[in-house]
């Protein structure tokens, strides 16, 4: 096998997969054909770190940027496949799902996918948006599935927004293409990204102010950065817990992914205005701001989705600062809040089975009731908190070291925010987690296995991070420039 | 003859801006779809003449698109969609249509401002016009969006905001995926189309703010 096939199956595998599940009736099966898919097309995106990679097309790259991007987006679907196999068929026996919106459920997650692999392994940057928008419209579909009028307005909600978002990075699209045009020629060479960056220094400036402001606004709005955020709450709240998961730990990513692509685009123009600082502000406020409003959540979902807004605010800060160091520390951070935040969503979907609810008010005394499930999620939450010794706590750590370096005062801010959200979120779990327990309802039917394996992982990784992922790392920080 | 092809592509993506303006002020749905069918068939007629004066086959298929699809096709589900579900016929706007223009006009003017000025050095004059055009039309889009409460009048506010980004798309010369980018949009429009009518959300949602969920899940005090 070489790593042109390694590549075609990791995008035709999920359509394959599709295809199928569209056609299979039972859910079991269905259930268990996810996972194998998911399965196999982790492995081929892992082996595309020891294979000889492919040569760039005009629509397909592998490069050391993406591949960890790729290799983390399937293995974090690989497992969320796993937990919804095990999770899913109560929502079948307490009526909230019919078997015929299951096996559209299973064709779109394979779709899903497909569209956040091709966005993220394309080296076009037109594809790369007709992927984006695959991967959207999907998971708007998913988190409709319940029909009840709060999942239907929060789809519309995200529809709407991310409609709107979407076609504003189309406009900066555009506009990358006419600053290429005069370049690289007309025609598909003026929209391949590794063109663009070879002759990007000699690119008119002006134009690529502009389209960047489009972009980041309009991919921007995917990665949930305040103010553009209003759809991510409701999204993640009302839509299926595996794919509160896959939302918050890899959709977000593949945004943040095409705004990085861009940035670089930028920084490769030396007359360009530096991407840093918008980046900078857009980080700061949504870190802050999410933080404020982690207090007054009553809703365990949605405490957890303004988590994410806070934390890809401090990934986009820590891109935003740049250079070696602070790059390294949004990149681990990025892959630790992928891991963590589902492997909390992973929880916090038994926990709602469980209890039947998902108000932090009802649900009390975790640890005592079911150790397993409450330790674990008191494990998840500490560490999403940036607790030592987890994985999360050394990205923030480093970042928070390099940008008093660099900038004192945005790192007080950084810090005040970090702060904050440390206290919102211990406070609710204390809540959630201890106490006397409240009646439950149902047992429990998720598996934990996918839960204790990321926090295997985000424990590890923090105690002893891996020397090959160290260099791997150093390596691409230092592409990101 | 040259003169004559730029002032007719001129006068063709000019009329989109000028019916994104009768569209804000039109205060009642039919009348509405009507006025998007007419951007639509305008639509269609700016990126035909595109393909045609720079000799691009493709952009034909994309006109083709625009004709059928949203001068026909959509505006008459739209009819039916509006007329099965017993939605009010009125259009409920969140501003009065005086301030709307005007804030219109102020959206023009800066994407006239901001897109003539970037593309001084380009040596196309049309495409650096079709440009600022689009970006009112694409802007105009997006203030109907917030105007308006209703989920119907939304959506026609984000075909004609993506109307704009086909008249960009076309007029960037020689931009490929052109056609394939007008039917993802498509199927976007088809989709949102097929989720009014079966999820009969009729409901207006009054805001696309966060707080208004924040009062279902009982988060507010």
């Amino acid at each position: 096998m070489t790593g042109a096939d390694a590549l075609f199956a990791i995008l035709v595998l999920p359509v394959a997969a599709a295809a199928l599940l569209v056609l299979l009736p039972g859910y079991r099966a269905s259930a268990w054909i996810n996972v194998a898919a998911s399965l196999l097309t982790f492995l081929a995106a892992a082996s595309l770190f020891v294979l000889e990679r492919p040569a760039p097309g005009n629509f397909l790259l592998v490069d050391d940027l993406n591949i960890v991007f790729v290799v983390l987006n399937t293995f974090v679907g690989l497992t969320a496949a796993v937990f919804s196999a095990s999770y899913i068929g109560h929502e079948l026996e307490t009526g909230r799902l019919t078997p015929a919106n299951l096996r559209f459920y299973h064709a779109m997650y394979q779709m899903m996918m497909f569209g956040m692999n091709l966005a993220l392994t394309s080296n076009n940057i037109g594809l790369m948006w007709v992927a984006v928008e695959l991967a959207t419209l999907s998971t708007v579909l998913m988190v409709g599935l319940y029909r009840t009028h709060e999942a239907l307005e929060a789809a519309w909600k995200y529809f709407i927004l991310g409609s709107v978002g979407i076609a504003l990075a189309l406009f900066g699209t555009i506009l990358v293409y006419l600053a290429a045009q005069p370049v690289l020629g007309e025609g598909t060479p003026a929209m391949v990204w590794t063109n663009l960056i070879a002759a990007a220094p000699r690119f008119d400036p002006a134009m690529l102010n502009v389209a960047f402001v489009f972009l980041l606004v309009g991919y921007g709005t995917k990665v949930g950065l305040a103010p553009f955020h209003a759809w991510l709450p409701d999204a993640h709240s009302e839509g299926p817990t595996p794919i509160s998961a896959v939302l918050s730990g890899l959709l977000l990513n593949v945004a943040l992914y095409a705004v990085l692509r861009f940035k670089l685009l930028m920084t490769a123009n030396a007359e360009a205005v530096a991407p840093g600082p918008l980046m900078i502000g857009l980080g700061l406020l949504s870190l802050v701001f999410a933080a404020f409003m982690l207090y007054p959540r009553r809703d365990i979902k949605r405490l957890f989705a303004y988590s994410s807004i806070e934390h890809m605010g401090i990934i986009v800060f820590a891109f935003g600062i740049g250079g070696p160091l602070a790059n390294f520390a949004g990149l681990l951070h990025m892959v630790m809040h992928s891991l963590t935040k589902s492997a909390i969503f992973f929880a916090v979907g038994n926990v709602a089975q469980i209890k039947g609810t998902q108000k932090l008010a009802e649900i009390r005394g975790l640890t005592q009731s079911h150790p397993a499930l409450g330790w674990g999620l008191v494990l998840a939450v500490l560490s999403i908190a940036g607790m030592p010794p987890s994985g999360v706590f050394m990205s923030e750590f480093l970042l928070v070291t390099t940008s008093f370096a660099r900038a004192p005062v945005l790192a007080l801010i950084l810090v005040f925010g970090l702060l904050l959200a440390f206290g919102a979120l211990l406070l609710r779990l204390t809540g959630v987690a201890f106490g006397t327990p409240t009646d439950e309802d149902h047992p429990m039917a998720g598996s934990l296995v996918p839960l204790w394996l990321h926090l295997a992982l985000i424990y590890w990784i923090g105690l002893h991070m891996p020397r090959a992922m160290v260099e791997w790392f150093q390596t691409v920080a230092a592409i990101l420039g | 003859m040259h003169d004559l092809a730029f002032d007719i592509a001129h006068l063709l993506a000019g009329s989109l801006v000028l019916v994104s303006f009768m569209m804000i002020y039109q205060d009642r749905l039919y009348a509405l779809l009507n006025t998007f069918a007419l951007q639509a068939l305008l639509l269609a007629m700016a990126v035909a003449w595109q393909a045609f004066t720079r000799d691009a086959p493709h952009l034909y298929a994309t006109a083709a698109i625009a004709l059928i699809f949203k001068a026909i096709i959509v505006p008459w589900a739209l009819h039916r969609v509006v007329a099965r579900m017993g939605i009010q016929r009125t259009v409920e706007t969140v501003t009065g249509v005086v301030p709307t223009m005007l804030a219109g006009m102020g959206l023009v003017a800066l994407s006239i401002l901001l897109m003539l000025q970037l593309t001084e050095a380009a040596e196309n004059p049309l495409a650096r016009e079709d440009l600022a055009f689009a970006l009112s039309v694409i802007l105009l889009g997006m203030l109907m969006m917030v105007t308006r409460r209703n989920a119907v009048t939304q959506v026609v506010g984000f075909m004609s905001l993506e109307n704009g980004l086909i008249l960009a798309a076309a007029g960037a010369q020689g931009m490929p995926l052109v056609v394939e980018i007008s039917v993802a949009f498509s199927v976007l429009i088809a989709m949102i189309v097929i989720g009014v009518f079966l999820f009969r959300i009729r409901e207006r949602f009054d805001s696309v703010d966060t707080e208004a969920l924040d009062a279902f899940r009982g988060e507010r005090r």
